[in-house]
Formats: structure tokens, sequence, C-alpha cells
């Protein structure tokens, strides 16, 4: 079994569309099927996530809400 | 989606500029290739020492308008300059200054922040936008 670490991007404060500038830069960094767990407060957020995701072919593993926070999880294409 | 999307910029206060830059970057993330074409107050907005400037906000903003804009400024929010610059590094956004707005203000490309990638006319705009969405903000 392989244990597969997750790098992290904490976009909490930032307004829409940095998260999302911010996440494809990250991304761009990762090799092919790694992870990529954001964190955002970004009302917008939620959408924006399910979007980008389904435009540029990257998976949304995961998304999850609590105290506001909103946690995506993405797996690099 | 890689539809291109051609913006002629047209606007120059910070709130268009910002609305411009924010559609920019959503473009750029999503993997469009953006085309900005700056004219007139938008491209005096551009020169080197003017981009870091207030460049006040559009008439229908008011004083409750000004009070919510430097809200957002000062919890930490992006200039406009700013997130066209990391749209940039994300995506493929090419910035061209309208040649007649240049002379216009009797300006050479050297006045400009190199935000802007080069100079061109109005027919170079319209012939590279013969595919896909064009904007006028």
């Amino acid at each position: 079994m392989t244990v597969q670490t997750t790098n992290r991007l904490d976009a909490r404060g930032l307004a829409c569309p940095m998260p999302i500038v911010k996440t494809a830069q990250a991304i761009a960094g990762l090799g092919s099927g790694e992870l990529l767990e954001v964190l955002a407060t970004d009302p917008g957020s939620t959408k924006d996530f399910v979007a980008w995701a389904r435009t540029t072919g990257h998976e949304l593993v995961e998304q999850s809400q609590e105290d506001g926070v909103f946690r995506f999880l993405l797996r690099r294409k | 989606m890689e539809e291109p999307l051609a913006i002629s910029l047209f606007s120059g206060t910070d709130d268009r500029l910002n609305a411009a830059a924010v559609l920019v970057a959503g473009a750029a993330a999503l993997g469009r290739p953006v085309h900005l074409f700056l004219q007139y107050w938008a491209l005096d907005a551009f020169r080197a020492d003017r981009i870091a400037r207030d460049h006040g906000l559009s008439s229908e903003a008011g004083q409750d308008g000004r009070s919510a804009v430097d809200r957002l400024r000062d919890k930490g929010g992006a200039t406009w300059s700013e997130t066209l610059r990391q749209a940039k590094e994300i995506g493929e956004v090419d910035i061209q200054a309208c040649s007649l707005s240049m002379d216009l203000f009797e300006i050479g490309p050297e006045d400009l922040d190199p935000l802007v990638d080069g100079v061109e006319g109005v027919t170079s705009f319209w012939s590279r936008a013969e595919r896909g969405q064009v904007l006028f903000i």
C-alpha cells in the first residue's frame, strides 16, 4: 500500500478569484495524480471549484464545509 | 473550454478595471486564452508611472461605494494590476495597447507598465477576436 502525501493550500481570507488563481498555480507544480487540499472562505468557492474541476479535468475528490471554511480535495489530472 | 475571450478595456476607474481583472483571471484559470485591448482611459491607467495610483471609481459608486471598496482593500484584497499579473502566470493572457490611444496620450511603449505585451491597431484586435467572445468594459 502506498501512502500518498497531500499538498496543502491555505486560501482562507482571499477574495474571488484568488482562491482559484492560487489553486491553478499550486496544481501546476504537482505531478499527475498528486493531491492538493485547499481551504477557502470565499462564499463563491463551492461553485467555482466544481466548475473549475469540470472544465480543467482535475478531479474534485472531496468537498466539505465546517465553521465557514470550505475544504476541497483535488487530484491533478 | 478553450474558446478565446477578447476584451476591449476602455474604462480607467479602479472598480471597472478590477471587475475586468477578475473576469480575466477566471477565464485564464479555466484555460481560455484572453486578449485584452487597452483603449482610452484604461490605457492611461496602465502607464508605468500611474498604474499604482488611485484611479477613482465610476460615478455610480457614490460615497457608500467608495467606503465599500476601501474596506475590501484594507482587508488585503488584491489590486487589479496584481490580479492581472497572477492571471498571466496561470494562463494565456495577452495585453495589447490600442495604437490610436497611444497617439492620443502621445506616449510610447516605454511609458507602459511591463504588464502590457505590445501595441496593436484595431484590425489586429478584430482579426484575433474572429473566433470567440468579445466584451467591452
